[in-house]
């Protein structure tokens, strides 16, 4: 690792103040990539400024099916809140399937999210559940936020505070985990709201990162059933081909991975 | 049997210290002054090295020097050699290439070495190293070992046209040709056997120390064996002649063949030691080790086997390309030539086998052995093509196997082993009623109501252990002998020191050999130390590696516990008045048999020391030595049986049992035997199932450098193992015994991949058998 400068601020403004100050800052949420990252030396932060002491960015408030998720709250304290659990459990059950104990006890949702690793779980979710990504200076839609592969509408020193959505009626997630890392090689969420609107979000397959399946949230729409994802056809042409899975095999799994969500939720 | 003797579970003496982190490994062992050395490597698979300027790392904080190949080669440092010669068919020798430790004009595979930076801490040497501008002229690149032997490929080494380093066979092709023309039944089958990248849990590491007083070196180092690397480096890198250097092997955590060789870096660490005037310590890391380390198998074959009108085989013929990479590692030429073409045979009586085998260089990195070693290849290509010959021949497969099965020993093969004692029926039974093998249609049937592809394979194995007679090995090209040594100190007061050339790297040596001085004195193994891996306090040895620590290593031992025994005896007989042929040991004491006389056996040792009273004309003292040179290979065999489900719209593969039934002969701590098992059956099934070393073909990157790209395998990939043994005793060494260490991951490929060609019903599978493979082929049977 390249030497740099530690530095654990108490607020968002303080943050926001070392960041600017900062030659080549990086904010740090978890750091379950970046640190693992500067230590191959494949990034040379200047500063690491700490967003997980920060007492308004932590926590899981639910309102109704209301719920706001501080950025800073860790994959652990997500899988384990019983009133997120009342709600909205395949958050819950998402949470409880990233990494390893040791990651889910560093790793935060805010950080997950503003890496957007196209193969993480979150954003799927947030997708899915047209989340609100709440920063220090506004609000984005989720469908703005992931604009491609470790790339977001995030500004330069822009801070996720919060993440905010309403319950669905019924959700659920399903990941086919790459057999090395365990990230998604393609994972499905399905959330399905009372009027009827059905959201399926894919993430680990899109060459571009996570994305929506219109066929399939059409066919959900006109019958909640597993049996409506069988004739969806998921055209393979944008979907990743790498070491582990070819796009015609990501294209299978996003049905598998579908029908199997909707069968859980 | 006492509680601490053969044949007892006793619990590991050195689990202790490893479980609360009082391992000393090399990367633990610290002396005043030393700095750490990073290497510059070869980020390109191939290329000229046009110049190296160091001028500006030089200059940074903290660094001692820069050293390149150049003054390396100025030094006089010799080239890394392979130890053992194989001739090509047409007589002539193999086409070894010249590998530098540092190279000085061409790299030949990503992560070559070509510079070495000395620096105060490990960070500035990382700095140091990245300011070290090296300018490559890349050259085209082959990874793949078919292609790499066409006509017009990148070449490699001037001494080998068409990479090609050896074109060697074994056996008789014409009757093997004539067998096949005249068989009612031919099984044809490719065979692909994946490369592997060993990942020990301990990365390499290496310690040089010069000490210019006395013009004198001391090397800690992660090795299999120390003292070959002492004579390895003496006599063929001229880094110092052998007793101007000390070989330390500490605690290693892990080798599985991979810390057998003698690799450029502690080479490197030894003579930069010298010319920096520092001690210089070196630690791989992860994914220097991903690119760095010998890797296991990468062998692509074709296979013959016939069958007369009753299903008996009469023929085998295998024609094997094994890619080595980039340069011949030290025992690369014996693995998939002696190693693998003499275990042809199997467990089936065969009257003509003919393997070819060509290796080939490619700009990858060097192939050498890896648990197993050989064995793994040749079971894998023969109990697939078993299970194949026996699903066109419209038998089971343990029908099939059983009409082969070897039954009479010794049995001389047609591939120079000559097999002393086996029976394989036995380990077949009980491996199919531990498997509850008649059971299986109905669990099948269960499973596919439930949507499951349910199959069962099995992996009737055989392997050669206890490598090996010396003047045999010495005949068929190896440059050393492979006896062992050992040396048994009695101490004055009783306690026993063990010197032995076996090494331990979690084979739990400390426990199995203290068993046998308990067993034989009756002395507790508490009062028993095994002292291994130093080359200053063992004086020869030729290490731990093909399962040989138990079949040679201990061998030893009993030698040199006969000696003292009788010494032993001839004191007590003298003290007691008595005739020594009336003397017994017994729970720690020297008795007359018949008698109530007795000496404990502190006393006795005492007596020896003190040399008051000795019998006329003996020495003082009470230590022996014996070197101990087996006179046959041992055969480890077994039969493995694996049962998968499959999810046909994943291609995921559940095991849903594994069972193994293994004859390892005699058993000294079936605790540990048990526990050798089990890591070689995760080992194996990390090969069939996970694991595969990838580059790019076009541009020789490693596409697999990490954990997030090369699947290990986990707890949650295995089921609990069901093990057996059934053992017939080897009757060429003193205790019986055959080796354990390298079976499970010997046998358990072909059962598993075997198990899930059943399920989906389509043979046309490789390994490892990923989740996309096992869908596509799935869908492809149906």
């Amino acid at each position: 690792m390249y030497q740099t400068n530690y530095h654990r601020p108490s607020s968002i403004q303080e943050a926001v103040k070392l960041m600017s100050g900062a030659a080549e800052g990086k904010y740090l949420a978890g750091g379950m990539t970046l640190i693992a990252t500067m230590k191959q030396r494949l990034a040379a932060a200047s500063d690491l400024v700490d967003l997980r002491h920060i007492a308004e960015m932590k926590g899981i408030t639910v309102n109704g099916r209301s719920v706001r998720i501080g950025a800073a709250t860790t994959h652990h304290e997500v899988e384990s809140s019983a009133e997120l659990k009342a709600v909205c459990p395949a958050v819950c059950a998402l949470a409880s399937h990233i990494g390893d104990p040791h990651v889910r006890h560093m790793g935060t949702i805010g950080g997950s999210i503003a890496n957007n690793d196209p193969a993480a779980d979150y954003p799927a979710a947030m997708l899915a559940l047209d989340a609100k990504i709440v920063t220090n200076s506004r609000e984005i839609a989720a469908a703005d936020f992931f604009t491609g592969l470790f790339e977001t509408a995030l500004h330069d020193g822009e801070i996720i505070t919060a993440i905010a959505f309403d319950a669905p009626a019924r959700a659920a997630y399903q990941k086919f985990p790459n057999p090395a890392s365990r990230y998604a090689m393609a994972g499905v969420f399905v959330a399905r709201r009372d009027n009827g609107d059905v959201r399926v979000a894919v993430t680990g397959a899109g060459s571009n990162g996570v994305f929506r399946h219109q066929g399939m949230e059409a066919a959900l729409a006109g019958n909640w059933s597993p049996d409506a994802v069988g004739n969806v056809s998921v055209d393979a042409s944008d979907l990743l081909t790498d070491l582990h899975a070819s796009a015609a095999y990501r294209a299978n799994l996003i049905k598998v991975m579908t029908k199997r969500a909707v069968a859980a939720a | 049997m006492g509680v601490e003797g053969i044949g007892a579970r006793v619990a590991r003496k050195e689990d202790k210290r490893f479980l609360t982190g009082k391992g000393r490994y090399t990367d633990d062992m610290s002396v005043p002054g030393m700095k750490y050395a990073i290497f510059v490597r070869s980020p390109h698979a191939h290329a000229k090295i046009k110049s190296i300027d160091a001028t500006a790392a030089k200059a940074m904080p903290g660094v001692i020097d820069v050293l390149d190949g150049k003054q390396l080669t100025a030094d006089g440092i010799g080239n890394l050699i392979c130890g053992w010669m194989i001739h090509s068919k047409d007589g002539s020798p193999m086409k070894m290439g010249a590998w530098r430790p540092l190279a000085d004009e061409t790299v030949r595979y990503v992560g070559d070495a070509v510079a070495v930076v000395v620096a105060d801490s490990v960070n500035e040497a990382r700095d140091a190293a990245e300011a070290v501008i090296v300018d490559y002229d890349p050259l085209p690149v082959v990874t793949d070992p078919v292609k790499a032997l066409a006509d017009g490929q990148p070449q490699l080494h001037p001494e080998a046209p068409n990479n090609l380093i050896f074109d060697w066979e074994l056996g008789d092709a014409a009757a093997t040709d004539a067998a096949i023309a005249a068989a009612a039944h031919v099984t044809e089958v490719k065979i692909l056997n994946n490369r592997l990248s060993p990942n020990a849990m301990e990365p390499r590491a290496a310690l040089g120390i010069y000490d210019s007083g006395d013009d004198h070196y001391t090397c800690y180092t992660t090795s299999q064996n120390p003292h070959v690397a002492r004579l390895v480096m003496s006599a063929f890198y001229n880094v110092a002649p052998e007793n101007k250097l000390r070989v330390i092997a500490p605690d290693v955590g892990g080798g599985f063949g991979s810390k057998i060789y003698i690799y450029p870096e502690e080479i490197v660490c030894l003579w930069a030691s010298k010319r920096t005037g520092v001690p210089v310590k070196w630690t791989c890391d992860r994914t220097e080790a991903f690119l760095t380390d010998a890797h296991g198998r990468d062998h692509v074959s074709t296979v013959k086997m016939a069958f007369d009108s009753s299903n008996k085989i009469t023929a085998l013929k295998v024609d094997t390309i094994a890619n080595l990479g980039a340069y011949m590692s030290l025992f690369s030429s014996c693995v998939p030539t002696y190693l693998y073409a003499t275990l042809l045979s199997g467990q089936y009586d065969i009257p003509a086998i003919h393997a070819n085998v060509r290796t080939v260089y490619t700009n990858t990195a060097p192939v050498d052995a890896y648990r197993g070693a050989g064995r793994p290849e040749a079971t894998y290509l023969l109990e697939r093509t078993m299970e194949t010959a026996a699903r066109e021949l419209g038998l089971s497969p343990a029908e099939l196997r059983r009409i082969n099965f070897i039954r009479s020993f010794p049995h001389q093969t047609p591939v120079i082993m000559n097999y002393d004692a086996g029976d394989y029926e036995a380990s077949l039974k009980a491996a199919m009623a531990a498997a509850d093998w008649d059971g299986f249609t109905a669990r099948k049937a269960e499973a596919e109501r439930r949507g499951m592809k349910r199959g069962i394979g099995m992996s009737c194995y055989i392997e050669a252990c206890g490598l090996a007679p010396s003047s045999a090995v010495g005949s068929l090209g190896a440059g050393v002998g492979l006896w062992e040594s050992a040396e048994v100190r009695v101490n004055a007061v009783g306690t026993i020191e063990v010197m032995t050339g076996s090494h331990s790297h979690g084979q739990g040596h400390e426990t199995t050999f203290a068993q046998l001085v308990a067993d034989r004195f009756g002395v507790p193994i508490d009062s028993v130390n095994i002292v291994h891996g130093d080359t200053d306090k063992v004086q020869m040895g030729m290490g731990t590696y093909g399962s040989r620590s138990g079949a040679v290593g201990m061998s030893a031992v009993v030698k040199a516990l006969d000696k003292v025994e009788a010494k032993a005896k001839k004191i007590a007989a003298h003290l007691m008045e008595a005739d020594e042929s009336d003397i017994v040991i017994e729970n720690g004491e020297l008795k007359v048999a018949g008698t109530d006389k007795s000496v404990p056996w502190f006393q006795m040792a005492l007596a020896a020391y003190t040399a008051h009273n000795l019998p006329a004309g003996m020495e003082p003292g009470l230590k022996e030595g014996a070197f101990y040179d087996p006179s046959n290979f041992t055969f480890p065999a077994g039969c493995y049986i694996c049962e998968v489900e499959v999810d046909p719209d994943t291609g995921q593969t559940e095991i849903v049992q594994f069972v193994a039934a293994d004859d390892f002969g005699n058993i000294i701590n079936p605790m540990i035997v048990e526990g050798q098992v089990h890591g070689g059956l995760a080992q194996g099934i990390g090969q069939a199932l996970l694991e595969g070393v990838h580059y790019d073909p076009d541009t020789g990157q490693l596409l697999t450098a990490s954990y997030q790209d090369y699947a290990m395998p986990r707890a949650d990939n295995l089921p609990s193992f069901k093990v057996s043994t059934s053992n017939t005793p080897c009757p060429n060494n003193p205790l019986g015994v055959k080796g354990c260490g390298e079976a499970g991951a010997i046998g358990s490929p072909p059962a598993l991949i075997n198990a899930i060609t059943d399920a989906i019903g389509n043979n046309a599978l490789t390994m490892p058998a990923t989740p996309e493979k096992v869908w596509a082929a799935a869908h492809a049977a149906n």
